[in-house]
């Protein structure tokens, strides 16, 4: 019997026409029904108007040509597993990125005879002649018909290289990429830093067209600066160059301890301090981005830790937004007593706290009898109860209804009035209560509750077997999770300064939902990261983020986004450790499966023993 | 010898139970009582109501009529976790271990109602001393451990309670017939250290070749009730398990 280790092979690489033809032709469709349905999505046309680098590249453009590049490189990945040979990558994987590519631009050049030949704006309310335009650049049917085959090609083939390439070259190529898409589409925040307090005119000027985009100069400087950084990360992890990360993680016990109060109070410092640079617009979305994270981080207690999956979570925010909204507000429904007083803010904060626990054992006490699916279902349906409730005839006396309730007074601190018109304020406030909830996850994480939680979610009827009260455990998940809602809501009634039935829509709920998962189910660090890049970058359901442009397709984006992390990376952008043990279990168990079965066959099939698949 | 443990107080005992599923009659007027530190068993074929009874034990199914008693007093309207804090700890069938967790935290969420941190560490130890596989894989995660691993850390799991009396359901459910013998070895080795034994099994044959009593449950009905050596030479239960029923 061979040794596991050593039984994969590498075959010499292939040549160019030794091709897997049906895969090729997959792909190839498969690209060019993508880039049809982007153009007729509207996409290329509504970004054009966003500029990655004047006059090269729109991000209208960049909405089509990246596809080509990704399937020119899919159309030959596979994985590799032990014991199975495979083939060293070679001029096959090129030309048949190149090939994907060819018959993914023949789809546009078709798509370019049609909107020329046929009008079907009817149905198809993008079918339009500036589409048309965009799509033969302004030069003519026979042009557009021609280039895209040629552009696609090109891309593809760019793509199958990467395979090629070694593994130096690709990490700087990404990192080069991804450099100058970072520093466009961080133009907003980057110019806003630099140029707000800071008298950094001169760089900005340097690297930014006036009219939105990066300077051609910008743009080689920036892929300049991010391929260099790409190659110091290559020597990093050979241990050529010493990385602060690895250092890092070198570290152990007080020393680790030492450096991770370090990184917090820096975290914290710079939290504190860069509001200060910012202006309106980007204190705005960090804002945003805050409310989200506060949101998130309960659901993060509720789903990733104790594996309620909750769908109405959206009704704790609204709890907190009308209640703090009714209690501060003037101008609440009619139906209240005159001598009801107009509270402080903190004073309502209160009653909110404790109207937010009432509601979480309200809505929690019917529905964690359930489990799954049902469970899943109810809360959805409590998460509209509760606007319906709000919008009702029945409430509308004390929630105003449509008309939702108006006039919510900021926060008075005395020395300053925290409001939606000083969006730094805002931020600090927000800021605070993340601070409160990060501290909370992060001890609640650890904590006897925390172990708990982690044994409902994997083992109900065994958790309560060991003796874990599960009702009330449960009960507690979905306490903290609405409290910490709550807190979201009293901040964003008092920021906006009104509340209405429809900011508390279930797309919120489901907003939310997709920041843990595409964050990292369970990671403090990984829902922040989420609330960052799909708040802050795409934007939240009614805000907008840092692509404005993108709002109209920001659901199509969630989606697609959701099943793309579903399928390849269910940890989250952030793993946690715990997680991605659980995750890639499967696999795991799959390969060591068949590796037993690989080492079963060269013992003439004798059944392997321990391991069976999963 | 039954006379002699009689003469005790029972340590977790079944007065007259009567169990329903809806309208479904589960468990008719069950009796049992269980003596600290004897290995007992109760058999029967599928459907019987064994895990029922278990369930009913732990108090995770409340009895339509009936007593649960556990040290003379009636616990019926008392919680899982009273009793779990009592000394009444479960093995489920099938190891259910928590799978993406690791052994270790398996093993401390068997300790979830103690709160004396040098107990429990010394028990760790035990547990260490006891399966010495578990100690290697504390870190791994439960899910990836072998069979005959993760009934160790189930066993251990339970014991982690500092259990009085296991009940264990199913022990040799699922499992292949080398580790049957390995887990009964377990199984007499912690009776050894004093822990009384209740085992629901289908397996009778084995059961009763390491129990001191045994009922046999028809329908939800003890219909017999004795030592073991009686239980194995009784005919009737010959002719129902262990002609064909032996595995």
């Amino acid at each position: 019997m061979s040794t596991t280790e050593e039984t994969t092979e590498i075959l010499p690489s292939r040549d160019a026409l030794d091709q897997d033809w049906r895969k090729v032709g997959n792909h190839g469709l498969l690209l060019g029904l993508a880039l049809i349905f982007v153009s007729l999505a509207n996409m290329p046309v509504s970004l054009d108007t966003r500029t990655i680098i004047e006059p090269l590249l729109s991000m209208g453009y960049l909405s089509l040509i990246w596809i080509p590049v990704v399937m020119g490189f899919v159309v030959s990945s596979e994985k590799v597993l032990e014991g199975i040979a495979y083939h060293d990558k070679g001029a096959r994987e090129v030309a048949a990125g190149g090939l994907v590519g060819l018959i993914g631009g023949l789809g546009l050049s078709l798509l370019v005879i049609l909107l020329d030949t046929f009008n079907l704006r009817d149905p198809l309310v993008n079918w339009s002649p500036a589409l048309l335009e965009l799509l033969h650049f302004d030069n003519g049917i026979g042009f557009g018909v021609v280039i895209w085959p040629v552009i696609g090609s090109g891309l593809g083939l760019f793509g199958g290289a990467l395979h090629v390439l070694p593994s130096v070259a690709r990490t700087v190529v990404g990192w080069i990429v991804g450099a100058v898409l970072v520093v466009a589409v961080f133009e907003t925040v980057i110019m806003d830093l630099l140029t707000e307090r800071l008298p950094f005119e001169f760089i900005t000027d340097w690297f930014y067209f006036i009219r939105g985009g990066l300077s051609q100069q910008g743009a080689i400087t920036v892929a300049i600066i991010g391929g260099a950084l790409g190659y110091l990360r290559v020597l990093g992890q050979r241990g050529v160059v010493p990385t602060p990360v690895q250092n890092y993680k070198q570290l152990a016990g007080p020393e680790r301890a030492r450096a991770n109060t370090l990184v917090i109070i820096a975290c914290g410092i710079a939290t504190a301090i860069l509001p200060l640079l910012l202006g309106r617009i980007t204190n705005e979305l960090l804002a945003n981005v805050g409310l989200f994270v506060l949101l998130a981080l309960g659901l993060n207690i509720v789903v990733g830790l104790a594996g309620i999956l909750d769908l109405g979570y959206v009704a704790f925010f609204a709890v907190g937004g009308y209640a703090t909204a009714i209690l501060t507000s003037p101008n609440r429904g009619e139906s209240w007593p005159d001598w009801m007083p107009q509270s402080h803010w903190f004073v309502a904060l209160i009653v909110v706290i404790l109207f937010a626990i009432l509601t979480g054992l309200f809505i929690g006490a019917p529905v964690i009898r359930m489990r799954g699916d049902y469970l899943a279902i109810v809360t959805l349906g409590f998460g509209e109860i509760i606007r319906l409730l709000f919008l009702s005839d029945w409430l509308g006396g004390y929630t105003g209804g449509a008309q939702g309730v108006t006039n919510i007074p900021g926060v008075d601190l005395g020395f300053v009035e925290i409001k939606g018109t000083d969006p730094r304020a805002v931020f600090y406030l927000v800021a605070v209560f993340c601070a409160i909830a990060i501290y909370v996850s992060w001890r609640l994480e650890n904590s006897r509750l925390g172990r708990a939680w982690m044994a409902i979610r994997e083992d109900e009827s065994v958790a309560e077997a060991m003796g874990i009260n599960t009702v009330n455990a449960k009960l507690m998940a979905f306490v903290v999770g609405a409290v910490l809602a709550s807190f979201s809501g009293a901040i964003f009634a008092a920021k906006v300064g009104s509340v209405f039935p429809t900011s508390f829509i279930i797309l919120v709920s489901i907003v939310i939902l997709v920041v843990v998962i595409v964050g990292g189910m369970g990671n403090i660090l990984g829902v922040i990261a989420g609330a960052a890049v799909l708040i802050g970058v795409l934007g939240g359901p009614k805000q907008p983020g840092l692509l404005a442009e993108f709002s109209e397709f920001k659901l199509l984006i969630y989606g697609a986004l959701l099943i793309f992390m579903m399928l390849k990376r269910p940890e989250g952008l952030v793993p946690n450790v715990r997680r991605t043990r659980e995750l890639h279990q499967d696999e795991f168990l799959q390969d060591a499966w068949l590796r037993s079965q690989v080492d079963a066959d060269e013992e003439d099939g004798a059944p392997s023993g321990e391991v069976a698949p999963a | 010898m039954s006379e002699t443990v009689d003469a005790r107080t029972p340590l977790l005992e079944l007065r007259g139970i009567n169990t329903h599923y809806g309208a479904v009659h589960i468990l008719k007027d069950v009796d049992l009582a269980i003596y600290p530190g004897e290995l007992v068993c109760l058999l029967g074929g599928n459907a019987s109501g064994k895990s029922t009874t278990l369930k009913t034990l732990l108090g995770m199914v409340t009895p339509t009529t009936g007593d649960v008693v556990l040290d003379g007093e009636v616990v019926n309207d008392k919680p899982t976790s009273y009793r779990v804090e009592r000394g009444v700890t479960m093995v489920p069938e099938n190891r259910r271990l928590f799978k993406r967790l690791s052994v270790k935290e398996n093993l401390e969420l068997g300790a979830y109602l103690r709160n004396d941190r040098d107990g429990i560490e010394e028990d760790l130890e035990r547990i260490y001393g006891m399966f010495p596989r578990v100690k290697e894989r504390l870190n791994q995660k439960s899910g990836t451990l072998s069979g005959g691993e993760q009934q160790m850390v189930a066993m251990g799991r339970a014991l982690m309670a500092n259990p009085r009396v296991l009940l264990m359901d199913e022990p040799s459910m699922g499992l292949a017939p080398a580790l049957v013998q390995t887990n009964f070895e377990l199984i007499r080795q912690i009776h050894e250290e004093g822990v009384a034994i209740f085992m629901v099994e289908q397996n009778a044959n084995m059961a009763l070749s390491i129990a001191d009593r045994g009922w046999v449950l028809q329908t939800g009905r003890v219909v017999l009730d004795d030592t073991a050596p009686n239980l194995l030479a009784n005919p009737e239960l010959r002719a129902s398990y262990l002609g064909e029923g032996d595995r």
